[in-house]
């Protein structure tokens, strides 16, 4: 038995055969459209009305597009290249964008001021990127800090010194703050409330005034109405959201305590606020807001907007930072309690922190919400993007241009919105490893 | 001798309010009910202040004047003879029309796009993906007009459909018409004994919920499985079917024809309703999939293989196993979702669609000049539309929440 071997067995093979390939069905390309796109039949004729689908659409759209004209003076003019070089092929008159796009982006802001505008967008990403990325030296949050009132001057004109006399009530508050502390922290906190209100209301505006007349620093006044398109948006949607945060979070905490009035009136109000659309609180800024201030009162239509967006923003807000309050396990809230915290050093200390951590990614969904309704403000006679292509058609020129202008639109909200998703997305994965 | 006194009895003193933790909530809630009083007070004198200074009153008079303003679409008896009242309540139900249509196809999209992005098939899932990061990331009110400029724009006119060679056909065997008119649509005509083949209808209705009962009630008791799904359809069809021939075919349709310049018959849906109706469903219906597609998600792998371990079918898994697991965490978002649609049904302004916003809101409002009762009116009915959607469905939430004990 033992000279049973390989080598004298004429049966047993001793070299190894080569390594042959997987049938052509089980490798590359085929395997992988056997495997995804028709495993079954099911699964075929789902590929085949896919297909189809993405035909019909392409079909229609791809030599559109292809054919495009840029460069135009007139649809006339459009239609004529079409004629002539495209043979009248069907094609998309791109050169409304061309000859617009600037309308589209500043509205009807002056042309020379434009400078303006581009460089409060690129502070903006300073500004908003140590909010963002938390790697960031923190010390550029100081900068976030000036960068609305930086950028109001920058946006509206006029003289530097409003913004100035604003933000100093900030630094008043806090000098009240630390003076009257020693006689309690309740007077201190009503200190730092109440005297930078009394500040803003009668002296903010002669003091800046007052300095002004001695020391005339500013630029040239750019009025609301001149400010429009993607810019509006970019306004009232941050302007809404940053400001909605402070008071998102006081109305979610109110929701959650344990005193029936405040929580019964924090309801009532984040109800009511969810419960009608956004257009019918737009309209009371427009028609309602003037019934409700002191008579005589009256201010500029994108402050009113905003002031309407944001009340709206932070009925949203609290919405979300609730979910982010319940999503804390409740040994959080016995751990501060234990530690003999009390209640607003335990909400500044340990919940807050970790609440709104877990809620970024639901207020950037906000933002992106409130971002996309920016254009019914088209409804009071601001003009938005969307607002501008009516403006646009109704000029002789461009009379009858609907796509290209809505596709450039879209394009630009569709570039905005996806990205911040993609950022809280990107943003919930990070915090998610986290928690693990 | 016992060592225990009774503590003394402080007496009151008024820094408790403050610094007292017994004390302290009631003061705080005190002061925020007279700051909310105070607030409120403040906006009620200022506006009985302007409106005085306006030489106006607050009444809801008007709603009973003559509005003298037509309306191109309404469910209800209205000319331009009818109250304001009137005029309100057909921008109501157009918009609760509008919004009930929307829910409908927006769930019927969305359960679509969700699953068929879950699907391996790797073509659908990107076609669906691109569907649902086109509609969520741009705005719906540019959805809206992009759907009636569509519709309007690239529609041939009703003339277009005249002659021998016509430029433009019909579409199913004669019966639809898309014109950039509106689209005309075969028209139910109930003629004498319809009343019977409804009642029918309604009848078998109640008849497949009881028939679903006994089943169950069958099957817990011995075990054995009917075949539902034959027998409820037996009882939808036949029993309505039978009187439907019994009666003399009384049900009929009214089919849309082309006579003069337009369509003459049938039923006329205008460009603005439809283009509102598509926007809003496909619109919500992109938000829809990502909830649905979340829900399945969120049911763990191990349900279904569990499932198939006890020996249950792949359809009675998912009907038993993982769709009340998943409806458990669709229904919550869905809710918003569908107040959503109705809130942004209010956009109809865009299209020239007679909502609620349009009638009480736009054409009142502005002959009436009564800014202040209009707008209050409309945020009220506006509130408990949502009020109301949204506890029928937390009511169905409850029913298929996660029964606790």
């Amino acid at each position: 038995m033992s000279d049973l071997h390989a080598h004298n067995l004429a049966f047993v093979r001793d070299k190894m055969l080569p390594e042959s390939e997987p049938p052509i069905t089980e490798r590359g390309a085929v395997k992988w459209v056997r495997e995804n796109l028709f495993s079954g039949y099911l699964n075929s004729i789902l590929t085949v009305v896919s297909i189809y689908v993405i035909y019909v659409i392409l079909s229609h759209i791809l030599p559109w597009l292809l054919n495009s004209v840029w460069v135009a003076n007139s649809l006339e003019e459009c239609r004529q290249i079409r004629d002539t070089v495209n043979e009248g092929e069907p094609s998309a008159c791109f050169a409304v964008i061309t000859e617009r796009w600037k309308q589209l982006l500043y509205g009807f802001y002056p042309a020379e001021s434009y400078w303006r505008a581009n460089l409060s967008f690129v502070l903006l990403f300073v500004a908003l990127a140590p909010i963002l990325f938390d790697n960031l030296p923190r010390k550029l949050l100081w900068f976030s800090g000036l960068y609305p009132f930086l950028a109001f001057w920058l946006i509206w004109g006029g003289s530097i010194w409003l913004p100035i006399s604003v933000l100093a009530g900030f630094v008043i508050a806090y000098v009240a703050f630390n003076l009257l502390e020693r006689f309690g922290g309740l007077a201190g906190a009503i200190a730092a409330f109440v005297v930078p209100i009394l500040w803003w209301l009668f002296l903010a505006g002669p003091v800046a005034d007052a300095i002004h007349s001695i020391l005339p620093i500013g630029m040239e006044v750019a009025n609301s109405k001149q400010i429009g398109g993607f810019m509006i948006s970019v306004i009232i949607g941050l302007a809404g959201i940053v400001l909605s945060l402070p008071i998102g979070i006081v109305l979610a905490l109110g929701r959650q305590s344990d005193l029936f009035i405040v929580k019964t009136i924090c309801v009532g109000f984040i109800e009511f606020i969810r419960g009608v659309p956004l257009i019918t609180l737009l309209f009371t800024a427009s028609l309602l807001l003037n019934y409700f201030l002191p008579p005589g009162t009256n201010f500029d239509i994108v402050l009113r907007v905003v002031i309407m967006v944001t009340l709206f923003a932070a009925a949203y807000m609290a919405e979300t930072i609730r979910g982010g309050l319940a999503a804390l396990p409740k040994g959080q809230y016995e751990a501060a309690d234990s530690l003999g915290l009390d209640y607003w050093k335990a909400q500044r200390l340990i919940i807050m922190p970790q609440a709104l951590k877990i809620s970024i990614p639901g207020i950037v969904n906000n933002f992106i919400g409130l971002f996309k309704d920016t254009t019914l403000v088209i409804f009071i006679g601001i003009f938005d993007m969307l607002g501008l292509t009516n403006t646009i058609r109704a000029s002789t020129e461009w009379n009858g241009v609907y796509w290209e202008l809505f596709i450039f639109v879209a394009l630009v909200f569709w570039i905005c919105c996806f990205g911040m998703s993609r950022y809280s997305q990107w943003l919930e994965r990070k915090l998610q490893t986290e928690h693990r | 001798m016992t060592t225990t006194t009774d503590p003394t009895k402080e007496s009151f003193r008024l820094s408790q309010l403050i610094y007292d933790t017994r004390y302290r909530s009631m003061t705080i809630q005190v002061v925020a009910m007279i700051g909310f009083m105070a607030m409120f007070a403040w906006l009620i004198s200022n506006t009985v202040a302007n409106l005085q200074a306006l030489g106006k009153d607050f009444n809801f008079g008007f709603l009973t004047v003559r509005a003298g303003y037509d309306i191109n679409q309404s469910l209800i008896e209205y000319s331009s003879n009818s109250t304001h009242f009137r005029a309100s309540l057909t921008g109501l139900l157009n918009t609760l029309l509008v919004a009930f249509l929307g829910c409908i196809l927006a769930t019927v999209v969305g359960v679509i796009a969700g699953v068929l992005r879950l699907s391996k098939n790797w073509l659908t899932a990107r076609l669906m993906t691109v569907y649902v990061e086109s509609f969520r990331n741009i705005p719906v009110l540019l959805w809206i007009i992009a759907f009636f400029a569509v519709l309007t724009e690239a529609t041939p006119a009703p003339n277009a459909f005249r002659g021998e060679a016509p430029e433009a056909s019909m579409w199913l065997n004669g019966t639809l018409a898309v014109t950039n008119r509106g689209t005309y649509v075969p028209n139910p005509t109930w003629h004498a004994g319809s009343s019977v083949v409804v009642v029918v209808f309604l009848a078998s209705i109640i008849g497949i919920w009881a028939f679903g009962r006994y089943s169950a009630r069958r099957q817990e008791r011995t075990g054995e499985i009917l075949p539902n799904v034959w027998i409820k359809l037996a009882i939808f069809f036949v029993p309505t079917l039978l009187a439907y021939f019994i009666m003399g075919r009384p049900v009929g349709l009214d089919y849309p024809e082309l006579q003069g310049f337009n369509f003459q018959g049938g039923l006329h849906l205008r460009n603005s309703l439809i283009a509102l109706w598509l926007a809003l469903s496909f619109y919500t219906g992109a938000f829809i999939a990502e909830n649905v597609r979340a829900g399945i998600l969120a049911v763990s792998k191990g349900q279904t293989e569990a499932a198939y371990a006890l020996g249950i079918r792949p359809s009675r898994t998912m009907r038993l196993v993982i769709l009340p697991q998943a409806l458990r965490v669709i229904i919550p978002p869905l809710i918003s979702q569908y107040l959503n649609l109705t809130k942004n049904s209010s956009l109809a302004i865009a299209v020239g669609y007679m909502d609620l916003r349009s009638t009480l809101g736009g054409i009142t409002l502005n002959q009436t000049g009564r800014e202040l009762e209009c707008m209050l009116l409309m945020m009220l009915i506006y509130l408990i539309i949502s009020l109301l959607i949204s506890s029928a469905m937390n009511v169905y939430n409850k029913s298929v929440k996660l029964k606790e004990r």
